[in-house]
């Protein structure tokens, strides 16, 4: 095969605001080869991807396509140029048609009209090669958040791209659809194209990649053959220091007090006859597949979504229907999966996502306006106990902190006050190795403190890493309760699949 | 069951217009004899030329106040040309129309490049737009010649009356647009995302111009219809004319949020309605200080039934979990 790069990049540096992003980064694509890109959030990934896909420029060093210099005027020009971007925030949109989406920068034109004939032709062809069948005029609307990953993935396809950059492809996919994606990644190395592929799922990146490159602190730590690194050791250069262990050692000690009650919650369609009791100071996790109605019932739980029948306690303090207001006066709090839209105001800086919840404890006794020095002064307590990187608590918004740390905001705003049961969907989400353990301290440090601490999770090692009883779920039924000394990822696992009823099912119902 | 349902709410601005047609005519056979519908047509013409202009400025997620004012000074441009200086009505009429477009780029100019939000920009050029007609008018009322206000009576073939074919032609032309071309779809696709349009290497600012410049235009020339009409232009042409045009397009099923709406049938159905509800009250004599009251009264039934429409549509989507077989595959997105 042809050894010579298709791309490079060589002493590329971006700095924003004076902050390094990328310093003197060296990178060879080579055709029909993976590179796993590593690291970090915030380690500088994200902004090498932008500067080749032409987002913005860099500020030093060149990159070279095919040999000649490379220097795009934007993002059409990148793709232009032949290189794809399949974003880990999906960029399509809902209100058209697959085949729309397909095409939005380009369509195929017939005169000055678009050719739909061409476009369902086209489109039909590659979702078909993705193994799809969806009518091209569907609305994206319609699919599921892996379809839709899908689709961006026969987007970039149909474009005919000779570099391909997964940035996270499959954080919304099912095992099944992952699947699919590493058969069609062999294909498009077959083929000859050259991909990047950027991901915190180690195991992942061992089975699929050719060559390794590692950032942290914008800077290369370590390059090489895929082959020649063990999940160890790209653990350490990612974060510049071995780690002890994933998991913190645990602290907390269940009490026998109930700290929330679920009582026969039911909503037809999403759950039937839930009932669970979180102690005070235990970490209850919560395993299901996507779709086995997990989410559903912590929403409803917490009250932002309704339910026919049922009680919800905390504290033996029964917590009004569909109220979140009630459940927060309670001492209930709810950290959700969906961190971008609901986790906390982007645009604003820490004190205001750290006032938010429990914006009338802030309220001055004489004046009754908002007290911001007391916020400010509380946000930096925050931060600092919860190691929030950060360079300014009142003017840096929090949509510039990387993604661990937004999670770590989006977290500290319940901790003005001790949460009596606090319910955290998928909290370690999309963030890196180091910030998951600070995480899993901060869990930890809660539930050793009293307060009960309900994790949702679909990674059952986390889980069985931290919690002290594992409820499986399964179609909006709770199927089995596993305590921390029979904790069996097979059986685990079986549960939740409800492997004895059904056989083994995963995967897609399409 | 919920097939049926669904197929109601989504023709909901449909079946709304058909209800109140039939209403007024029990309460007024007179309402629908032939006449009537065409003078209801013709008189939906100028708030229809307008609304399909609105139409692809609240397709951005836009809103564009300066309408009214655009249509009052192109008018007054309008008048000066041909009655000051005698040009004629062609070029005049052509000149009025470049009024319109220039005060649309002003527009697309505070927001796409000055970062405006278009709420105030258009509300600076809708106070601009009208100070600048009182300006040159003096705001005296202004007379136009007899060739321009006949033009508003001309059958073309012997059948058509000239405002319906205008109005017709300006539909077509706009909903082939947005249908059927590149721009057109992109202009969708911005409207929903903006920083995803970008991302996808859209050029957003230009569409966004665009939809501004269009609305100027429509706005202009929706001016020249109602002067062709009304023969007279005061002090007060157009005002009040901006939310007549948001209405009809809303009522068409545009969304203010941006990325939904069509021309045809939605804003045409949407302008028409309106007109036929002004006529209807005129034609059944409901006392005159109702009518307002029940105008209000049918635009909030419609947009009541399409925010129903839109939950209902939320509802049946939402995936059942418990009873449906296979449900492995995951849709823990779909409600947040």
């Amino acid at each position: 095969m042809d050894d010579t790069p298709i791309f490079q990049c060589n002493g590329v540096g971006k700095a924003f605001f004076g902050v390094k992003a990328l310093d003197n980064v060296d990178i060879e694509l080579r055709r029909g080869r993976v590179l796993g890109l590593i690291g970090e959030n915030g380690a500088g990934k994200s902004t090498l991807m932008n500067v080749i896909g032409g987002f913005f420029p860099q500020d030093s060093g060149e990159m070279f396509l095919d040999g000649k210099p490379y220097r795009p005027e934007g993002t059409l020009a990148a793709t232009k140029a032949g290189i794809g971007f399949i974003h880990q925030e999906l960029n399509l949109f809902p209100n058209l048609a697959i085949a729309e989406n397909m095409f939005i920068d380009d369509f195929p034109k017939r005169g000055p009209l678009i050719d739909r004939r061409e476009m369902a032709r086209r489109t039909t062809g590659v979702l078909k090669a993705l193994g799809m069948d969806f009518p091209p005029w569907l609305k994206v609307e319609r699919l599921m958040p892996g379809e839709r990953q899908m689709v961006e993935i026969a987007r970039v396809l149909a474009s005919d791209a000779r570099i391909i950059i997964f940035d996270e492809p499959t954080t919304s996919l099912t095992a099944k659809e992952t699947e699919k994606l590493f058969v069609l990644i062999g294909q498009l190395k077959e083929e000859g194209r050259a991909i990047v592929y950027i991901s915190h799922i180690l195991g992942d990146v061992e089975k699929l990649c050719d060559d390794l490159v590692i950032l942290r602190d914008g800077g290369i730590t370590a390059a090489g053959r895929c082959g020649e690194f063990c999940v160890e050791r790209m653990v350490a250069s990612m974060i510049g220091r071995d780690i002890g262990s994933i998991y913190p050692p645990k602290t907390n000690k269940p009490g026998g007090e109930v700290a929330l009650s679920v009582k026969n919650l039911s909503q037809s369609g999403i759950v039937s006859n839930i009932s669970l009791d979180l102690k005070k100071g235990e970490i209850l996790g919560i395993f299901g597949l996507m779709g086995s109605g997990r989410t559903e019932l912590m929403r409803m739980i917490f009250g932002v979504d309704d339910y026919e029948s049922g009680a919800v306690t905390v504290d033996r303090v029964p917590i009004r229907r569909s109220n979140p207001r009630d459940a927060i006066d309670k001492g209930m709090a709810f950290v959700t999966e969906n961190r971008r839209d609901e986790g906390f105001l982007q645009s604003y800086p820490i004190v205001d996502n750290i006032g938010l919840v429990y914006m009338r404890d802030f309220i001055h006794p004489l004046t009754r306006l908002v007290d911001r020095k007391r916020v400010a002064g509380e946000s930096v307590r925050i931060a600092g106990e919860l190691k929030i990187k950060y360079a300014s608590v009142d003017r840096q918004a929090v949509k510039s902190l990387s993604g661990g740390n937004q999670q770590k905001v989006a977290l500290g705003k319940w901790l003005v006050k001790r949460p009596k049961a606090l319910i955290l969907d998928e909290p370690t989400r999309g963030i890196d190795v180091g910030a998951k353990y600070e995480v899993y301290n901060i869990i930890n440090d809660l539930a050793a403190g009293g307060s009960g601490v309900m994790v949702v999770s679909s990674e059952l090692g986390e889980l069985m890493g931290i919690a002290d009883r594992i409820v499986a779920m399964n179609r909006g039924e709770i199927i089995q309760v596993f305590a921390r000394g029979e904790f069996d990822e097979e059986a685990i696992m079986r549960a939740a699949f409800r492997i004895h009823e059904d056989g083994m099912r995963i995967g897609s119902a399409s | 069951m919920n097939k049926l349902k669904l197929f109601l709410l989504n023709n909901a601005a449909f079946i709304i217009f058909i209800v109140i047609f039939v209403i007024f005519g029990l309460l007024s056979p007179r309402f629908l004899a032939y006449k009537s519908l065409e003078i209801i047509i013709v008189n939906a013409t100028f708030i229809g030329v307008i609304a399909v202009g609105m139409t692809f400025v609240l397709l951005t997620g836009g809103i564009d106040l300066s309408v009214g004012s655009t249509m009052y000074f192109s008018a007054a441009v309008l008048g000066y040309l041909v009655n000051d200086l005698g040009i004629s009505i062609w070029l005049g009429m052509l000149v009025c129309l470049l009024v319109g477009l220039l005060i649309g780029a002003l527009n697309a100019l505070m927001i796409t490049r000055i970062g405006m939000v278009p709420f105030i920009a258009t509300l600076i050029s809708m106070i601009l737009a009208r100070g600048a007609g009182m300006f040159i008018t003096r705001s005296v009322p202004m007379d136009y010649p007899e060739s321009l206000t006949t033009l508003d009576a001309i059958n073309v073939f012997g059948v058509i009356p000239m405002p319906i074919l205008l109005f017709a032609l300006v539909v077509l032309a706009a909903s082939v647009f947005l249908r059927d071309t590149q721009t057109g779809r992109q202009l969708y696709a911005i409207g929903n995302d903006p920083e995803g349009g970008r991302r996808a290497g859209l050029d957003t600012r230009r569409l966004t111009a665009m939809t501004y410049m269009i609305c100027g235009t429509c706005s202009a020339l929706g001016g020249i219809v109602s002067i062709a009409q009304l023969g007279r232009v005061n002090a007060s042409f157009g005002v009040g004319n901006e939310f007549d045009a948001i209405a009809a397009a809303v009522l068409g099923g545009a969304s203010l949020f941006g990325g939904i709406g069509t021309v045809f049938p939605g804003t045409l159905l949407g302008a028409v309605m309106i007109q036929m509800i002004q006529s209807g009250l005129v034609f059944t004599r409901i006392d005159l200080y109702l009518q307002p009251i029940i105008m209000a009264a049918i635009i909030f039934l419609a947009v009541l039934v399409d925010s129903i429409r839109s939950s209902f549509i939320k509802k049946l989507q939402r995936r059942n979990i418990t009873r449906q077989g296979d449900a492995a595959a995951g849709d823990e997105n779909a409600d947040g």
